[in-house]
């Protein structure tokens, strides 16, 4: 084959500004990356532009930080020495994170959670037997347990039976979108709107709260919802039952959905009405979806802080174990019992990681 | 069969189904008056919310004068719900951006590359989908404290990156894996590298699974107040919407007019993203809860 030369030329000048750009844009994007981190921070920079800097730089930086790393991986000399190392490229960013901010993170505050307050000297289990002794904390505990009996029950059975009652009616869509609306708004906010419903006025003047305008229009009296236990941390549950019920009906009404046809109308022909009918076929036929979320709105309750920390701080008894943390953390300064707080936290969910590994083993071997 | 029974089993179908319609609509409208309240009384002056119940404007709802933008104009401007907006989507839009990027390329490898200690690092990041945030505020707030990061929004965006990540890994892969071998060989052939098959090919079929994990994870940004508070604080220039607000409970609990007003405000992106990509969100949410 006869190559002219001209082509060579063209090949080589482009292979010298590849060559070039491989090694200006590293430090380019190094410099820019500092100036614009340095922008970000500073509180003079006008609010707007910071804004546009922050966004390019947060959607963009990443994007060209992985162009950099593929692109000197694929210059090196040898085919093996790239395709062993491109992986890495590609997982060793995630895998860094992961070990930065969940990995290190467990091992320190399990760490943490065997030293006195200023993490200088050991004190062995002492912050573990604090925790469980301390009559405050002992209510955070009982609460915790009260949120996750009373909100993933209310959560799951109402999912299902609203799932079960849509699907019957026609303007399902409609419906269904109106439940799981709440899933949009932030704890903080539906802590707002709550507040608003629990709100209270002396007896002498209109109530503006709805709870208290119903219970006055039966001839009751006014009371403040939030004030005494258990009626405040019933209260307090309420909203996360209205924000959690459309996630566990969505699932549940596609599972629904799933529920082979014949197998209802076998279970008719039978003589089974519709309430044997759910229970008998419709129950055992989605039970693995019933676990999966009854698995995920516990997880969700038992990390409950938002609603605690906007609605009563955890005062009037309404404490449990995050807002405690939060108030070890900020308000005490004692490391040592917000880290034995949160290990209590980490070992309630091993089970659940135990099953997700063993689910995707299985999931591996099926394939 | 004779006409009288059949009455009867008409008569009995027609009162379970208007007893079906007439419980669904108690149940939509427990689901929907909370938020329907919070909307109409933030519409109305501080006298009128503390004078009477917001419910009586439904009587005269044509009388323009009872209604004001007062409390909207006083919220953004003196509470600092403008600034707070602002910083919220500065905190928001890369925390969502960066983790779908870093996942994208790990589930990429893991689901088309071949690596040593693959299988055994895909189980702990499934493993670390559920574990609790708890766990990591105390050893990350004391590592930023030495970098100087606490309080400034690349911390934030680290921070829920790495959180975020093992959901995401999760799910992309799920659908990446997927994706069927011979399109990817069939690049390859043509010379693609793998940078190249995911930035054009990949993306583009997995476009769906990112729609689905974006929605979810701009919402999850958006209303957390964990992280926010922890780690960006509750300083003016920095807090985002939900740490503002949950300020405002503190200072001003009885001042109706403005958390009214705020709590909406904070509430119309996540619910315009959530109407508009509902599709998404459905199905991003039933991925996800595959999991156990």
């Amino acid at each position: 084959m006869v190559v002219k030369k001209q082509d060579v030329r063209n090949v080589d000048a482009k292979a010298v500004t590849r060559f070039l750009v491989s090694l200006v844009a590293p430090v380019a994007t190094f410099f820019i990356l500092k100036w614009s981190l340095g922008f970000i921070r500073d509180e003079a920079s006008p609010k707007l532009l910071t804004m546009l800097v922050a966004l390019a730089v947060g959607v963009l930086g990443i994007w060209v930080l992985y162009w950099i790393a593929n692109d000197w991986v694929s210059r090196l000399p040898f085919g093996r020495l790239r395709e062993s190392l491109l992986p890495f490229v590609f997982v060793g960013p995630a895998v860094l994170l992961l070990l930065v901010f969940m990995v290190y993170p467990t091992v320190n505050t399990i760490y943490l959670s065997l030293f006195e307050k200023r993490s200088d000297n050991f004190v062995g289990l002492d912050n573990y037997v604090y925790i469980f002794t301390e009559p405050d904390i002992r209510v955070a505990f009982q609460n915790n347990i009260k949120w996750l009996i009373v909100v993933t029950g209310a959560c799951v059975s109402l999912g299902l039976a609203i799932a079960v009652l849509v699907d019957r009616v026609r303007m399902e869509g409609v419906a269904k979108a109106f439940i799981f609306l709440p899933m949009a708004i932030s704890s903080a906010g539906a802590s707002v709107i709550w507040r608003f419903i629990y709100a209270f006025q002396p007896v002498s003047r209109a109530q503006i709260g709805l709870l208290n305008a119903i219970v006055v229009a039966f001839d009751g009296e006014p009371r403040g919802w939030l004030l005494r236990p258990p009626v405040n941390s019933l209260a307090l549950m309420a909203i996360m039952i209205w924000l959690q019920t459309g996630f566990c009906m969505v699932v549940m009404s596609a599972a629904i959905k799933g529920v082979p046809r014949e197998l209802l109308e076998a279970g008719r022909m039978d003589g089974c009405n519709e309430f044997q009918l759910f229970f008998n076929v419709i129950v055992p036929y989605i039970r693995g979806n019933v676990i999966t979320v009854t698995t995920t709105v516990l997880i969700a309750v038992l990390k409950v802080f938002d609603i605690v920390y906007v609605m009563t701080r955890g005062n009037y008894d309404t404490e449990v174990i995050a807002n405690r943390m939060y108030v070890e953390m900020y308000r005490f300064l004692n490391f040592g019992h917000g880290s034995a707080l949160a290990v209590v936290l980490f070992l309630a969910v091993i089970p659940a990681i135990v099953v997700n590994i063993r689910n995707l083993r299985r999931q591996r071997s099926g394939q | 069969m004779n006409t009288h029974s059949r009455a009867r089993q008409v008569l009995r179908r027609v009162l379970s189904s208007s007893a079906l319609y007439t419980i669904v609509i108690l149940i939509c409208a427990l689901w929907t008056i909370p938020t329907l309240g919070l909307l109409i009384s933030s519409f109305r002056s501080a006298n009128d919310i503390n004078s009477s119940g917001w419910w009586t404007v439904l009587g005269q709802p044509l009388e323009l004068s009872q209604w004001t933008l007062e409390n909207y104009r006083e919220v953004i401007s003196s509470s600092g719900m403008g600034t707070a907006f602002v910083n919220s989507l500065i905190a928001t839009i890369p925390a969502t951006v960066m983790p779908i990027t870093v996942a994208a390329f790990a589930a990429y490898a893991f689901a088309w590359m071949e690596f040593p200690g693959r299988d055994v690092l895909f189980a702990i990041v499934v493993g670390l989908i559920v574990m609790p945030l708890q766990m990591a505020l105390i050893p990350v707030l004391r590592l930023y404290t030495t970098l100087d990061l606490t309080g400034t929004f690349p911390g934030v965006w680290l921070a829920h990156t790495g959180f975020g990540i093992p959901m995401a890994v999760y799910l992309l892969y799920s659908f990446i894996s997927q994706i069927p071998r011979d399109l990817i060989e069939a690049a390859k052939i043509d010379g693609a590298s793998h940078f190249q098959i995911l930035t054009t090919l990949v993306i583009r079929i997995a476009a769906p699974a990112i729609a689905s994990f974006a929605v979810f994870q701009f919402l999850w940004v958006w209303n957390d107040l964990l992280i926010s508070l922890v780690f960006l604080g509750t300083s003016r220039e920095t807090a985002t919407m939900t740490v503002r607000l949950s300020e405002l409970v503190g200072t001003f609990g009885q001042h109706w007019h403005l958390l009214t007003a705020g709590a909406f405000l904070s509430m119309i992106l996540p619910l315009l993203v959530f109407f508009s990509l509902q599709r998404y969100f459905v199905r991003g949410i039933l991925a996800g809860s595959v999991k156990g």
